[in-house]
């Protein structure tokens, strides 16, 4: 029993700290395609981006990892405002098709450019003594970085959830995810609230990436191997709703656990059973409006 | 006293905490020419919507030539013969304005199923459409794109492919909204040709039209049917007025 | 915009739209050309034969009814796959192999499409995307059937009891050719019929389609699950020529490059898929073999530029070359 009690303990736990790393980084996507409509598949780039940046300055200057982060956070948001207002808004208003290959298109020069300048195989990361090892928490001993990945995931959550609901910026957001065209007839610079959002967005994802090198290691297939779990996340939370990320990344996170633990021969098959249902029943994901 | 030909029994219709429609009672003859005003908000939209099953009711019953067809879809009851046209222009943009009007008319004739055999082959098809185009002023520019049609015009592909689908009734969505004033006499004219065995019902806040082409108006407020009567009747009504026709007509 | 001088030349331009015209032949010249010019490269040519099929297929459902798909591998690899288990069971004859792939991938394609073209956007993306996934998933796990990561290998017989597929591609690069011929006349027919007509109404407004009367789910199936067939021909032509159904065959990548090649060359256009898959094969082998990692650049970069700039694909940029030129002389 005792058994059987610990095997359920590591599975959610891993579940939910892996869980935790898929919200950080698949939040973004969520309000930025609620928010704009636009099929971004390219997300995924930016997290490993952030991962390469964080990496990078740690291994190549010895900044260490809070900074790192920070830094990559900062890095690829400033990147990715030039990407938007350069490529993604003249697609605004075309088809979800032409948004889907041009952001496939982007994510192949990723991984190409990612080749090219830090080689094919996987990034070492060496994480501060002070996350390595185990730690007692009483009634389990646990890894600490995963406990920092869930605390980590916890805070942002929190902080994303304050923003989003107590700011007048975030009520603007949720109201152009709502109506977009009655947010801007109320005279909402609908354009620059996108901008600031998908650089929060796609920073986020970069600290997600960062953060997600000590579990998911970092090599330059990053972004099509992720990409399915990062839209799968979407689709099932929602479209445009931080609560949606959350909870449907801890969900696949914890199924996802459990089925490569119990049952490893198949290995995602769980994930996308848990999508099909959850899209057949809920066209619009678990807290997404139709 | 003509047969009535759509009657609509009590129909109730909630969005969350809002009620849009609340026990509306409503009939239409054969042939007739009705419209239906209100101020926004009254659930106009939501009405033409319970009629053609875009929207299903809480409660209450739609029926046609005495059929009840309210649990039968959109596309069901386009076959039956209640037919619509849109306040926003809904046309297929990127084909030729005469394809436009074979779409529907292939598909009120069955065709449409026609996996093999050439859709040119059709001849039928396409010179009915293009007749349909004639009568409403169109011939010019039937191999010109529709979405580079004035919007005026667009309105007339509109009811080009409504007629096409040979409406029992016709729901005419607020057909001058948007439409410049120097092709609103067309429309006008268009709307008076219109066949004498369809009855329409037009949901309009342009008065002119309302009270040069209604045999009878229906006044909607906040879900109910407020008031109904000839036009004069309801010109004179203290409570429309004070309602509705107090301030300016919009549109 | 040129109004017709009459309303019935209007009516006969419509009418004679499906008519053959000369110009339509040159891929097939091209294709036998091909076969004589270029003798060591008959099994790429196949390859790029059989990759025209698969493109076709998928412009019908996208170019035509609007159903954008990130998983029509799923129809691919299910025909790859059934044509090496026939072999497997005992059944061995190659054509029949193909009948009965199409019918396999045809099954699938009404149980998924069925389920899943009730829904739209990203929901029906992702839903794509999970069909071709989980088949991948389910053929990587029952590998005492499939082979797993090693694929399956089988043979079948010589092609009318008398031309068995050679190393240098000779049956194989004949053998796609009639096929994908067959499968672009079945195409063309079907996309110039009135039911082919329907479909672009739903690409174009498929709210609009509901309120004139068309059963648009019951035609959506009807288009996808002939477009799973054809892509399960496809599927099983690349598998019985190069004797092994492989994983990647269902997988998402796979589905990616048809997507590429269709909208490269132009969807919309049935030519568009000939373009689009010449023009991606030839480039990737010759690419590819010098370097992967400056091919998957210049394909994403391509991929960006057509999307931004040439919208309706290089047969669509050809045409207008043509046209213009046409309108000079």
């Amino acid at each position: 029993m005792d058994y059987l009690l610990n095997v359920l303990f590591s599975i959610v736990f891993d579940g939910v700290a892996y869980g935790m790393i898929l919200f950080i980084i698949s939040v973004g996507l969520s309000i930025t395609m609620g928010l704009m409509g636009f099929v971004n598949l390219a997300h995924g780039a930016f997290a490993m981006a952030g991962g390469y940046v964080a990496v990078t300055l740690m291994n190549q200057a010895g900044v260490p990892f809070a900074l790192a982060l920070i830094a990559a956070f900062l890095a690829v948001a400033a990147f990715s405002v030039a990407f938007e207002r350069i490529l993604y808004a003249r697609l605004y208003g075309a088809g979800e098709l032409d948004q889907v290959l041009l952001t496939i298109g982007l994510v192949f020069m990723s991984i190409a450019a990612a080749t090219y300048i830090w080689g094919p195989s996987a990034q070492p990361i060496t994480l501060p003594a002070v996350l390595t090892g185990r730690i007692d928490l009483g009634i389990r001993e646990v890894p600490v970085y995963r406990l920092f990945m869930i605390v980590a995931g916890a805070v942002i959550m929190v902080a994303l959830w304050l923003g989003f609901e107590r700011t007048r910026f975030g009520a603007q957001i949720r109201a152009a995810v709502d109506n977009r065209r009655m947010t801007q007839s109320l005279g909402i610079n609908v354009d620059r609230l996108f901008t600031v959002t998908f650089a929060v967005g796609s920073g986020l994802a970069a600290v997600g990436g960062g953060l997600g090198v000590e579990i998911w290691g970092l090599d330059p297939d990053y972004p099509i191997e992720h990409l399915i779990i990062f839209l799968i996340v979407v689709a099932v939370g929602g479209l445009g709703s931080i609560k949606g990320a959350f909870v449907a990344a801890l969900l696949l996170g914890v199924i996802d656990n459990a089925g490569k633990y119990l049952l490893p021969e198949f290995g995602s098959f769980f994930i996308y059973v848990t999508m099909i249902a959850v899209l057949l029943l809920r066209p619009a994901g678990l807290f997404g409006r139709s | 006293m003509s047969a009535t030909i759509l009657e609509v029994r009590d129909l109730h219709k909630r969005f969350g905490g809002l009620s849009v429609a609340r026990g509306i009672g409503f009939d239409l003859a054969a042939g007739a020419r009705n419209a239906l005003i209100g101020p926004n908000g009254a659930g106009k939209t939501t009405f033409v919507n319970l009629i053609t099953g875009a929207l299903k009711p809480d409660a209450g019953q739609v029926l046609l030539d005495g059929v009840d067809v309210t649990h039968i879809s959109q596309a069901g009851r386009v076959k039956r013969g209640i037919v619509r046209t849109f306040q926003i222009t809904s046309i297929f943009k990127g084909l030729t304005v005469l394809e436009n009007v074979c779409m529907a008319v292939q598909e009120h004739q069955g065709l449409a199923a026609a996996i093999w055999r050439p859709f040119g082959s059709n001849r039928a098809v396409i010179e009915e459409a293009m007749d349909l185009l004639s009568g409403l002023g169109l011939t010019d520019h039937a191999l010109g794109v529709a979405q580079e049609l004035s919007y005026g015009r667009q309105h007339l592909l509109d009811i080009a492919i409504a007629l096409a689908l040979k409406p029992k009734v016709l729901l005419l969505d607020e057909p001058a909204a948007g439409v410049p004033s120097a092709e609103y006499d067309i429309l006008l004219n268009v709307i008076g040709d219109l066949p004498k065995d369809i009855a329409v019902l037009i949901i309009e806040h342009d008065m002119d039209l309302v009270f040069r082409f209604a045999e009878r108006i229906t006044v909607l407020v906040d879900g109910t049917v407020f008031a109904e009567g000839t036009p004069d009747e309801i010109a004179t009504h203290d409570g429309v007025r004070s309602v509705y026709l107090g301030g300016e007509a919009h549109g | 915009m040129s109004a017709p001088t009459s309303s019935a030349a209007a009516v006969a331009l419509l009418a004679g739209r499906h008519r053959w015209r000369p110009l339509e032949a040159l891929p097939w010249i091209l294709a036998v050309a091909a076969f004589f010019l270029f003798p060591e490269y008959r099994v790429l040519g196949s390859q790029v034969l059989i990759m025209i099929g698969f493109a076709l297929s998928l412009d019908l459902i996208l170019g035509y009814a609007g159903i954008v798909s990130l998983g029509h591998a799923a129809f691919f690899g299910t025909g790859a796959y059934t044509a090496g288990l026939l072999v497997n069971a005992g059944w061995t004859e190659p054509i029949s192999g193909l009948v009965i792939a199409a019918l396999t991938a045809a099954a699938i394609g009404l149980i998924s499409g069925w389920v899943i073209l009730r829904t739209h956007g990203l929901t029906l993306l992702m839903l794509t995307l999970a069909t071709t996934v989980i088949l991948q998933e389910i053929a990587n796990e029952k590998d005492e059937f499939t082979g797993g990561s090693d694929g399956l290998l089988f043979t079948v017989d010589p092609l009318f009891g008398q031309f068995a597929f050679d190393l240098e591609g000779n049956v194989a690069y004949l053998y796609a050719l009639a096929v994908v011929a067959i499968l672009f006349y079945v195409t063309r027919r079907i996309v110039n019929s009135s039911f082919g007509f329907s479909l672009t109404g739903i690409r174009e407004n498929t709210a609009r389609m509901h309120t004139v009367g068309m059963p648009v789910h019951r035609r959506l199936v009807t288009v996808y699950v002939i477009s799973a067939a054809m892509a399960g021909v496809a599927g099983a032509l690349l598998s019985q020529t190069t004797e092994i159904a492989a994983l990647n065959s269902l997988s998402f990548e796979r589905s990616g490059a048809v997507l590429i090649m269709l909208v490269l060359g132009g969807a919309g256009r049935l030519y568009g898929a000939f373009v689009g898959a010449a023009v991606y094969m030839i480039l990737e082998d010759r690419l590819a073999t010098i370097d992967p990692v400056y091919w998957l650049f210049w394909i994403g970069l391509v991929l960006v530029l057509v999307v931004l700039f040439a919208r309706r694909g290089l047969f669509g940029v050809l045409s207008d070359a043509v046209a213009k030129a046409g309108w000079r002389a």
